[in-house]
């Protein structure tokens, strides 16, 4: 059971990992508060817009690690998220600072529910890949 | 947001925020108790609203007072003493635009708020403006347009037996009665002298515009003999193959026809098929009556046709011909009866004049073939409209008894009972369908039909043309109310008036309820779609437009220590909820049961206990509360009001700075506000200069800020606003005058951003509003912009750049609203000046945008323009911090909200500043099914600050029944509102996607609608028509589309400057509906026709305005002998044809020649003649219900600039777009 850079690449995605949940978890119930009037649209968008760079930066960086390690697999899962990460970013509405979220365009039903859904997706997708990247971990160990 | 204001709509008010001195605000005892109290009814009083126009004084009880400015009330018997006071009404006062917040009158100084200003009595300024002449709605402007004239929110007791008719009925019942016959009779005169309708009937499609000689006299005589005829079309080719089973009809049409008209029997087996062979198709039919079209039989057809024939020879005979031909070509066409065509004819007005115009080869064989009868030139072959035909059956009863009987039987079973006699009959169809609905709610349709399409012109000249047709037939359309139009054959599509919205038909227990004038909210649907998939099916937009600040004359105030409220879903209380007895009431949004207050029970008019139904607040579906302390989280802000201007070389080269600060001189008085009103000046150029004035300085001192640094803007700004307008020392005229001049001593080099991100800062201690003049690109500061637009793409089919450039605009707008200051955009430029960036300033703080391209202040009109548009700005009314609340019955919410403001949750709009020339849209979704709902309501809340720091809720609220089935939804579609819904979302795509796809999907809303009827009409999938038939109610789609599509925000191919593009764009986001109609589809009037249409009144000597009927814009119907009227709100383009005759001439215009006219004038003679006095009425009347008057341009046929007239004839094909008839046909190909 030796200790290699696969399984470092495992041991960081999962803790990684765990910090993106979080980050979805933390969108998820934003922008069901927008949806329940308890926040301000601008307040809700200053706290959501600085998230989304890292939120994306951290999911390439463990994607990196993959691709160094030549976990190919997952990194195989990950490549539509970072494509969607990327188209994302590049049609986000006219703005100034980082961030997706505009605020006089996010209360918008259509944007409003892509948004949540959005949230939802990711949501599963974390903790999916989290037990797959924990499984991951453990096979590199073992194989070790 | 903490600088927000609190949600008041919250149900845990702010109560610990709600500040001590509020209480004060609200007691107007003292300010009021003119009247001595003894005189009062003890508890009660009316209350003088300061803001009100009508001068009623009264006191008021600190418990339960209402306020009250219907002026109509003072005819009341019973009125307390308060309302009667003969020194204090005015009524002459109430005219001008005159709203709760900009009172007429001059108060006496003790009535004035004392609360906030000790110095009020001395103030110098006035609260209230007396408004004198410059005064944007003349004096005529209330009459008519008033809301909620019948149902005036305390009506005595001795009033209150009277129904209430709903909102729309309700304000013509004044009006129309006495306009509208009158009229009818008025046009019957034209139809002698063929009318321009009837000669366009005559024309052909595009064709000379006068018909030949030969076929005019004819005109009237057929039809009144042959009513008939409306089927016109070209033979389609489909009608040659022989699909039909039926042996007569089998054979080629020409075949066919011969005999029949020879000897009607003969050719048709009589009677020998089972008569009900039409029934099995029949149930699939609509309810729209068509039913025979379906059946497939050719027995059915010979039976009737032999039933027929005996009783209406020459009928039977000229009619079959054309049913045999068709059939062919529709393949159930059998089971048409031939009778069915002559008399009934769907919406008869529109078809009558079209058969005369198809040139096709049709009439001409008709005419051979069946050339003993009368019938000829109008017999074109069915084919193409043959699907109406379903339509006339009922009426076939009524001529002919016999066949009446035989269908009798189907008739129940399918639906319009044929048999003519009782109206009662009709029900049949609905019924079968809809056994649950009450009868008596048909009958009850049925009434409000019957008073509604009287008036329409079109069925009345259809009637005066055919003569002795029955009016029961007539009648039987109209009972239905879902008409359906063929859009292809039928000439005259436009109603010559302008129409009132479908009624809403409200089931029997609020029928009488009042609704919500439709000049204020109206929705898309009249009914709402049960369920979702229903709403998918009819593939209309579902949404409301509101116009929530209007002007309105007779507005109910209340003022009231509790105001009722639903507690769970906050719903004000409405002439829509249920009493559940006299200590309950449940809300019609979310059905809680909430207990009623004490107070509530109390009628302050008949000041009597008990009856809760009786208060303002069930009477008026549009009321305004003034509100308690729990509404405000800080004290009323006083109206604060800051100007920049643009003092670059730009500007100075226009010139505008002159007639702005004339203006604003000259209006300053009418500023609405109180004594705290403050004012301010910044002008910028490359640097900011801003101005003190104060009590030392004989002349305001210039400071200049070379460097544009915040903290110093900052405070610039601040130092600015300490002029407080009422104690600007000396003359305030001449300070500003002295600004104005002196701002002309800069040039530099422009520059917006810099001034503008300060104020925000500035304001956010009490809001405000900012209004920015800006002549040119800001190329400076963070807010610099590059040009972006290429010349050369200026007419490519899709636009770049219409988005903003970079989000400055939006963060300054965003940071104003949170700091509730509104900024208002004056784009003067002569050049590029990005205003889809620059926009964003005034789209997120509740702005409003202004652009007047090209600006130079040497030319005349633009400075007068100027000058009326900024004087409306400067005085109509305003409230600050305000926020609206749409609430909608559960099961439906608000998808997306179009206008300008920033959207602060679901349902809730913040708008810093709002206008009485602001309209909102919402979009709808329907979540859950509706169907156990018996109606659905929306209520529209805004609570805003007056000018005169009065916190106010004005509440507008809007019931509408539900539609169980597509043919319901289809047939109460709101036209109009749906065109001022599908450009706003038209616009949104434009931003989002492309232009192109914008104008894609605008096409597809015709399509769609139209096919969704199709659907309606449950033909069979592969059933072609020849005619593009739709519902009454959606006729002018296409035409309003296709003019949407010409608009210069939409039109493609066609050089558009961008900034012309995106503030059309602008304007069609917040316009309200009725502008933004008549600036879609500008009305045209024939001015040569003016003498003829002056209503006369019996009892009324006085000549009213002249009210010519309105055109297509269609060149076939602009004649050189005329002289026509294009009306579009902007502006009235009259336009002048070279063969008007010299007497008219000099009439009209005093000239003795066409060529003594001037190629462009921009103002109509004044002579003293008859016809340039009706003229000049004509006008001012157009002018009476619009925020400014419209410019004025008078072109010969031969100007230069004629172009301005003959672009916007907008039925015709011009290069790059098609044709009303090519859009159809292109509709048509579509339609699935």
């Amino acid at each position: 059971m030796a200790f290699s850079f696969p399984a470092f690449s495992y041991i960081i995605a999962l803790i990684v990992d765990a910090f993106l949940i979080f980050f979805s978890i933390f969108h998820v119930i934003a922008f069901d508060e927008l949806k329940t009037d308890y926040k301000n649209p601008i307040d809700q968008c200053n706290s959501l817009n600085p998230l989304v760079l890292p939120e994306y930066l951290l999911h390439l960086f463990i994607n990196v690690l993959f691709l160094l390690s030549g976990e190919w697999f997952s990194l195989l899962i990950n490549i539509p998220l970072i494509l969607y990460h990327i188209h994302r970013y590049y049609t986000r509405p006219v703005m100034s600072g980082p961030g997706l979220y505009d605020p006089t365009s996010i209360m918008n039903a259509d944007v409003l529910t892509v948004c949540q859904r959005e949230g939802w997706i990711k949501l599963a997708f974390y903790l999916l890949s989290f037990f797959l990247y924990l499984y991951g971990m453990i096979v590199v160990l073992i194989a070790a | 947001m903490s600088n927000l204001p609190p949600n008041p709509y919250n149900s845990h008010p702010v109560v610990s925020q709600a500040n001590a001195n509020s209480a004060p605000i609200f007691n107007h005892n003292q300010q009021f108790s003119q009247v001595p109290m003894s005189q009062l009814p003890p508890g009660y009083g009316g209350l003088k609203d300061t803001n009100s126009n009508s001068p009623l004084h009264g006191a008021v009880s600190p418990q339960n007072s209402v306020v009250q400015n219907v002026n109509n009330y003072n005819q009341s018997a019973s009125s307390s003493p308060a309302f009667n006071q003969p020194g204090v009404m005015n009524p002459s006062q109430n005219t001008l635009q005159s709203s709760p917040i900009r009172p007429q009158t001059s108060l006496p100084s003790n009535s004035k708020p004392m609360q906030f200003n000790p110095l009020s009595s001395s103030s110098p300024r006035p609260v209230t403006n007396a408004n004198p002449s410059p005064t944007p709605f003349p004096p005529n402007y209330q009459p008519q347009r008033q809301i909620n004239e019948n149902a005036p929110p305390l009506v005595p007791s001795s009033q209150f037996n009277q129904p209430m008719v709903n909102g729309p009925p309700s304000f013509p019942s004044g009006s129309m009665p006495s306009q509208y016959p009158a009229s009818s009779n008025v046009y019957a005169a034209p139809m002698v002298t063929p009318p321009v309708t009837s000669a366009y009937g005559s024309g052909s499609i595009n064709p000379p515009f006068m018909p030949p000689p030969a076929l005019r006299p004819r005109g009237p005589p057929v039809m009144t003999s042959q009513p008939n005829i409306p089927f016109s079309g070209p033979p389609s080719g489909l009608r040659d193959s022989p699909v039909i089973p039926g042996p007569p009809v089998s054979g080629p049409p020409s075949m066919i026809r011969p005999p029949m008209s020879s000897q009607p029997m003969g050719a048709l087996p009589p009677v020998s098929g089972p008569p009900l062979s039409g029934p099995q198709s029949l149930p699939a039919q609509p309810a729209v009556s068509g039913p025979p079209m379906p059946g497939h039989l050719g027995p059915p057809l010979g039976q009737r046709m032999g039933i027929n024939g005996p009783n209406l020879p020459p009928q039977p005979s000229s009619l079959m011909g054309p049913p045999a031909a068709a059939k062919p070509g529709l393949i159930n066409a059998p089971s048409m009866p031939p009778v069915s065509v002559p008399p009934l004819q769907h919406y008869p007005g529109q078809q009558i004049p079209s058969n005369q115009s198809m040139n096709q080869p049709g009439p001409a064989v008709a005419q051979n073939q069946f050339g003993g009868h009368n019938v000829p030139p109008v017999m074109p072959p069915l084919g193409q409209n043959m699907s109406p035909a379903g339509l006339n059956i009922p009426q076939m009863g009524q001529n002919l008894p016999p066949m009446g009987q035989t269908v009798a039987p189907i008739g129940q079973q399918m639906g319009p009972q044929p048999s003519g006699s009782a109206p009662g009959a009709q029900k049949t169809n609905m019924q079968n369908r809809y056994p649950q609905m009450p009868q008596s709610n048909y009958n009850h349709q049925s009434a409000m039909q019957a008073n509604q399409y009287p008036q329409q012109y079109n069925t009345q000249k259809m009637t005066q043309q055919m003569g002795q047709l029955s009016v029961t037939k007539q009648g039987f359309d109209q009972l239905w109310g879902h008409h359906m139009v063929d859009l292809l054959t039928c000439r005259q599509i436009l109603p010559e008036y302008p129409e009132d919205p479908p009624e809403i038909r409200l089931a029997h227990q609020f029928a009488d309820a009042p609704n919500c004038s439709p000049e204020i909210f109206r929705c898309t649907l009249n009914r709402i779609p049960e369920t979702n998939s229903l709403l998918q099916k009819s593939r209309l937009p579902l949404g409301i437009l509101i116009h929530p600040f209007k002007d309105l004359n007779h507005l109910p105030v209340i003022q009231c220590t509790t105001i009722v409220r639903c507690r769970s879903c906050r719903t004000y209380i409405n002439p829509f909820v249920y009493f559940v007895d006299a200590k309950r009431w449940k809300c019609n949004l979310c059905y809680r049961v909430n207990d009623l207050p004490e107070e509530f029970q109390y009628d302050p008019v008949s000041k009597s206990y008990g009856d809760p139904s009786r208060r303002p607040e069930i009477k008026s579906a549009t009321i305004e509360f003034i509100a308690p302390g729990e509404y405000m989280l800080r004290p009323p802000q006083p109206a604060v009001y800051l100007f920049l201007f643009d003092v670059s070389q730009i500007a100075r080269d226009s010139g505008y700075l002159q007639v702005v600060c004339e203006t604003l001189k000259n209006n300053l008085d009418q500023l609405p506000g109180d004594a705290r009103t403050q004012i301010g000046f910044i002008c910028y150029d490359a640097h900011v200069h801003y101005y003190l004035m104060s009590d030392g300085l004989a002349l305001p001192k210039e400071m200049t800020v070379i460097d544009i640094d915040v903290n110093i803007c900052y405070q610039v700004v601040c130092e600015t606003l300490k002029n407080n307008l009422d104690q600007l020392p000396g003359d305030a005229r001449t300070q500003i005058g002295f600004i104005c001049y002196d701002a002309h001593v800069h040039y530099y080099l422009m520059s917006d951003g810099l001034a503008l991100p300060k104020e925000m800062t500035v304001i956010d201690i009490d809001g405000g509003r900012i209004t920015v003049f800006q002549t040119c690109l800001p190329n400076i500061g963070p807010g610099a912009l590059q040009p972006r637009e290429d010349p050369n793409a200026r007419s490519s089919k899709d636009v770049a750049h219409l988005n903003p450039a970079t989000d400055f605009y939006k963060r300054l707008a965003l940071d104003c609203s949170g700091a509730q200051v509104a900024v208002d955009l004056f784009l003067l430029n002569s050049q590029y000046s990005d205003l889809a960036t620059l926009s964003g300033m005034s789209k997120f703080s509740a702005g409003s945008v202004y652009h007047i391209p090209l600006f130079k202040a040497a030319r005349a009109h633009q400075s007068e323009h100027l000058t009326r548009i900024f004087t409306r700005y400067l005085t109509r009314k305003i409230g600050f911090e305000a926020v609206m609340r749409v609430r909608c019955t559960r099961g439906i919410a608000i998808h997306t909200f179009h206008g300008n403001f920033f959207v602060r949750s679901t349902d809730l709009l913040s708008l810093p500043n709002v206008s009485p020339d602001a309209g909102f849209g919402m979009q709808l979704t329907i979540e859950e099914s509706l169907s156990d709902l018996q109606q659905v309501c929306f209520q529209a809340a805004l609570l805003y600050t007056s000018s005169k720091g009065e916190r106010r809720i004005r509440v507008h609220t809007l019931a509408l029944p539900l539609a169980t089935n597509l043919t319901e939804v289809l047939h109460a579609a709101d036209q109009q509102c749906i065109i001022g819904l599908v450009s706003k979302m038209a616009v949104d795509r434009c931003v989002s996607a492309s232009l192109s796809e914008a104008r894609e999907a605008l096409s597809n809303v015709a399509v769609d609608a139209l096919s969704a009827h199709r659907l309606a009409q449950n033909l069979p999938p592969g059933a072609r028509a020849a005619a593009l038939l739709a519902p009454h109610a959606l006729r002018l789609l296409p035409l309003h589309l296709l003019a949407l599509l010409k608009r210069r925000a939409f039109r493609a191919g066609t050089s558009t400057r961008l900034d012309d593009r995106v503030a059309d764009m602008c304007a069609l986001k917040c316009l309200p509906l009725q502008q933004l109609v008549r600036l879609v589809y500008p009305d045209l009037y024939p001015l040569h026709q003016l003498r003829d249409h002056v209503p006369r009144h019996a009892e009324q000597e006085e000549e009213t305005p002249p009210d010519p009927p309105r055109l297509h814009l269609s060149a076939e119907r602009v004649n050189s002998t005329g002289a026509y009227l294009l009306d579009d709100g902007e502006c009235m383009i009259v336009y002048v044809g070279h063969a008007v005759s010299p007497a008219f001439l000099s009439d009209m215009f005093g000239v003795a020649a066409f060529s003594q006219l001037p190629d462009e004038a921009r103002s109509i003679p004044r002579v003293d003649s008859e016809g340039n006095t009706l003229l000049h009425a004509f006008i001012d009347k157009l002018n009476d219900d619009r925020p400014y008057a419209s410019e004025i341009i008078m072109l010969r046929d031969n100007s230069p600039s004629k172009t301005l007239f003959t672009d916007r004839l907008v039925d015709d094909r011009v290069e790059s777009a098609f044709s009303y008839y090519e859009f159809l046909q292109h509709v048509k190909t579509q339609v699935k």
